[in-house]
């Protein structure tokens, strides 16, 4: 628990920077209000984050004695990647120690007899996968943050990507884990083997969003470059008809490497953005990758253009040079920079259904937006029902933020109702965690709960996280008693 | 969602448990003695069995854990779908607790990965739902993969969501002497499987013929790979290694059948014990604290056994 108020106010606790100070070096551990502030966010629209101490470690041994000092100190801790995470997972509450892992990005050994590669949490995603290309292989994951998150966040959120489709989300595609356990021992979680004796200790940490300790080193599985890729683009008059064909396309049998939907508006946005070539005048357009050999991928891409037809596809296009089919990604990758130019801020929504129920949702979406007086672009893993409504809004107006979450909300209950889950890959943090209610019962949050607590009998490891208040580890007392207004 | 949305077989499961008594779950009894002999003082009951829901378009199935692996695979078939979970004429539930890969587990994948959603009864005799439906989900702390490999110690399995996956159009194996198996392996994009005794190299290709054909003359370039029906009986041990030892055989393996690519090695030795870390035994005793206080869930059994 983060135990007292005095430690709750005390983030200039004299004794506790001293200790920080002591174990990294002085400039590593920064208490100035800007850098607290600036760490008291993340990607999502939640602001109410009250950071202590920012450590910056470089090695496994620093981020143990800050947890030993943590622990001496009664303070909880909090860690951070890129903060890039769209749910505030990683905000402090509480005034907690945040561990910032960004100095830690070495990628330690790229090990291609094991398929595996050593990596520090602070890697780059998309510099990983840079780095393994002239070894043929990459890194699956590959969220739309891909430029800046980290793989360590993406081990705390358990992280997808358009690419997620064939070959799954991180917890497929990390084999092993060093991790500093909330009491402050080192362990390695899984192994390298296929079948490590015990508890699948590493598979319940991916996803854990920073609960159960701070992940110091990572093996990942190495995927295999494909040497033919084929690329497509479908376009379809009706949003409903694209969504059809997604489904189709499972129904026959084919796993594309990637399904992705882009709606009318969202498709307008980013061919003014950046030109990728996309129909303006669709209601939806439809991305398709298939990827493997030559003959094989022809014969899926061909496939997939007939039941694109059959479902009324209006034009269907194959990328003819890897320069196209970048543009084609550029348009998909960029989305949401592009809406920038229509509204000032949006709220990234992350929910997933099943994909025979993917048109019905969709039209309920629309239909929530509209009644809330909100502009709503899709842009999602179709191929995973995995939605992704970006409701579009000006912060500025006056009661525009309760009609956002009204809306989210009651698409939350929309995605439910068909049958889907909370979240496909943004995670819970703390922008779900009072909605938790809705899909798991309270015995199902009760051993949630149990889970947590076997890593950390103490609640020190991201406390406020995840599961909703009335479980232990969720009520953070100190944070409501800090005085308003004196960290910022 | 709501418990009483639960199959009424769950329920009649949940009473079956009850909330107190040394307590167990048959399978197919496969691999009864993993993990320990149980305590005699179990009462040993069965899960129910079922397939629930199946839907080829979702490649999701759930079905009562106490179903056996051959009878959804039967049904899967019919609709050219098929599962990570090994063949061997256990259960369904079976295969999850004990979480053991198919030799194959490079084209099936590994069977962690399957399980979306278990529902299990607790020590106390409640239904407990971890996971979702769906085919990608990340709401809430990860339960499947706490049970998944558990061995009945945590929480005695009733149902499973697995996530299903289409059987390839020709699925073909091929078998060569004096072939490297690791230049084998490197050589094909996705071998299904690729198998080695010390001495002979055996490959299952999967896929659209044209790929399959093509991938097979890669192979002959390498050896002189012919048709063969089916893979090597394997040896009785199980044992699990890093990937790049498997061509390094290793005298106190005895006889053997090595799946390269992805560490499993099948011996006829058994596999030498492993240590296990004092800080994750912690871990795993404060795990079965927490969910099974009174220790009466499989007793005798410990999923932490090396």
């Amino acid at each position: 628990m983060v135990e007292s108020e005095s430690d709750a106010r005390a983030t200039t606790d004299p004794a506790l920077l001293r200790a920080l100070r002591a174990a990294l070096a002085p400039e590593r551990v920064k208490d100035d209000g800007a850098t607290r502030t600036l760490l008291g966010r993340d990607a999502s629209i939640y602001d109410h984050g009250v950071s202590g101490p920012v450590c910056f470690p470089t090695s496994t041994a620093e981020v143990q004695a800050i947890m030993q000092i943590a622990q001496a100190h009664g303070r909880a801790v909090v860690p951070r990647g890129a903060g890039t995470g769209l749910a505030g997972g990683a905000i402090p509450l509480g005034a907690p120690i945040v561990v910032t892992v960004t100095k830690m990005n070495r990628i330690l050994e790229v090990d291609v007899e094991n398929r595996i590669a050593w990596v520090e949490p602070g890697v780059i995603n998309l510099d990983l996968s840079k780095h393994l290309r002239p070894h043929g292989f990459h890194f699956a994951p590959d969220p739309s943050s891909q430029q800046s998150c980290t793989i360590g966040g993406n081990v705390a959120n358990n992280s997808g990507g358009p690419h997620c489709l064939a070959y799954g989300v991180t917890n497929a595609h990390v084999l092993a884990i060093e991790t500093v356990l909330p009491s402050a021992e080192v362990v390695m979680l899984g192994g390298i083997d296929p079948e490590p004796c015990g508890l699948d200790l590493r598979g319940v940490f991916i996803g854990s969003e920073g609960t159960m300790g701070i992940a110091t080193k990572i093996a990942v599985r190495l995927t295999k470059n494909r040497p033919v890729v084929r690329t497509l683009l479908l376009s379809f008059e009706q949003i409903r008809d694209a969504a059809n064909t997604v489904s189709a396309i499972i129904a026959a049998g084919i796993v594309p490497a990637a399904l992705e939907v882009m709606d009318q508006k969202i498709t307008q946005a980013v061919e003014n953005y950046v030109g990728a070539g996309y129909r303006k005048d669709a209601g939806a357009v439809l991305l398709a990758e298939v990827e493997g050999l030559e003959a094989g991928s022809r014969i899926d891409a061909n496939r997939i253009g007939e039941i694109g037809r059959a479902n009324g596809a209006i034009e269907v296009r194959v990328a003819q040079t890897e320069e196209e089919r970048a543009l084609l990604w550029k348009g998909r990758k960029t989305a949401f920079g592009a809406v920038a130019q229509v509204a000032p801020d949006y709220y990234l929504h992350d929910t997933v259904v099943p994909r025979s129920k993917l048109a019905d949702v969709l039209a309920k979406v629309y239909e929530i937006a509209d009644r809330h007086g909100l502009i709503v672009m899709n842009v999602f893993h179709a191929g995973d029902g995995n939605l992704h409504p970006l409701l579009l809004f000006d912060a500025r107006k006056d009661g525009v933020m309760e009609r956002v979450h009204a809306a989210g909300s009651e698409i939350i209950d929309a995605s439910l109702e068909a049958g889907g889950v909370l979240s496909g890959e943004h995670g819970i943090g703390v922008e779900k965690r009072d909605y938790l209610s809705r899909m798991f019962t309270d015995d199902d949050m009760d051993h949630q709960n149990r889970l947590r607590r076997a890593f950390d009998p103490t609640c020190r490891a991201n406390p406020g996280k995840v599961l909703p208040s009335g479980h232990s580890c969720a009520d953070i007392q100190a944070l409501m008693r800090v005085p308003r207004g004196i960290w910022v | 969602m709501t418990p009483a949305a639960y199959e009424p077989e769950l329920h009649e499961f949940a009473e079956l448990v009850g909330s107190d008594g040394a307590i167990a779950v048959a399978g197919g009894r496969t691999r009864w003695s993993l993990g320990g002999e149980l305590d005699s003082s179990a009462h040993v009951v069965s899960s129910p069995s079922g397939i629930y829901e199946y839907i080829p378009d979702e490649m999701t199935a759930r079905v009562g854990a106490g179903t056996t692996v051959a009878e959804l695979h039967a049904v899967l078939a019919d609709r050219g779908q098929r599962t990570a979970l090994p063949e061997r004429g256990g259960t369904v539930g079976g295969a999850v607790v004990v979480g053991e890969n198919d030799v194959c587990m490079l084209g099936r994948g590994p069977l962690r990965n399957s399980v979306l959603q278990v529902r299990y009864v607790s020590s106390e005799g409640r239904i407990v739902s971890g996971g979702g439906p769906t085919v990608k989900n990340v709401s809430g702390f990860d339960l499947p993969r706490l049970i998944t490999g558990s061995l009945g110690t945590l929480g005695l399995l009733g149902e499973v969501t697995l996530r299903t996956n289409p059987i390839p159009a020709v699925s073909q194996w091929f078998a060569a002497d004096s072939a490297d198996p690791l230049v084998v392996l490197d050589a094909l994009l996705a071998p299904s499987c690729v198998l080695w005794n010390g001495h002979r190299t055996w490959v299952q290709l999967e896929g659209h013929a044209p790929d399959v054909r093509a991938e097979h003359q890669m192979l002959n370039t390498l050896a002189e790979f012919q048709e063969v029906d089916g893979p090597p009986r394997l040896p009785p041990h199980r044992w699990s290694l890093p990937p790049a030892t498997l061509n390094k055989p290793d005298p106190g393996w005895g006889q053997f059948v090595a799946a390269i690519g992805t560490g499993l090695l099948f011996a006829s030795q058994p596999r030498r014990p492993r240590a296990m870390n004092p800080a994750i035994a912690e871990v795993h005793r404060r795990l079965k604290e927490q969910f099974d206080t009174n220790g009466r869930l499989n007793p005798g059994r410990r999923s932490g056994s090396c």
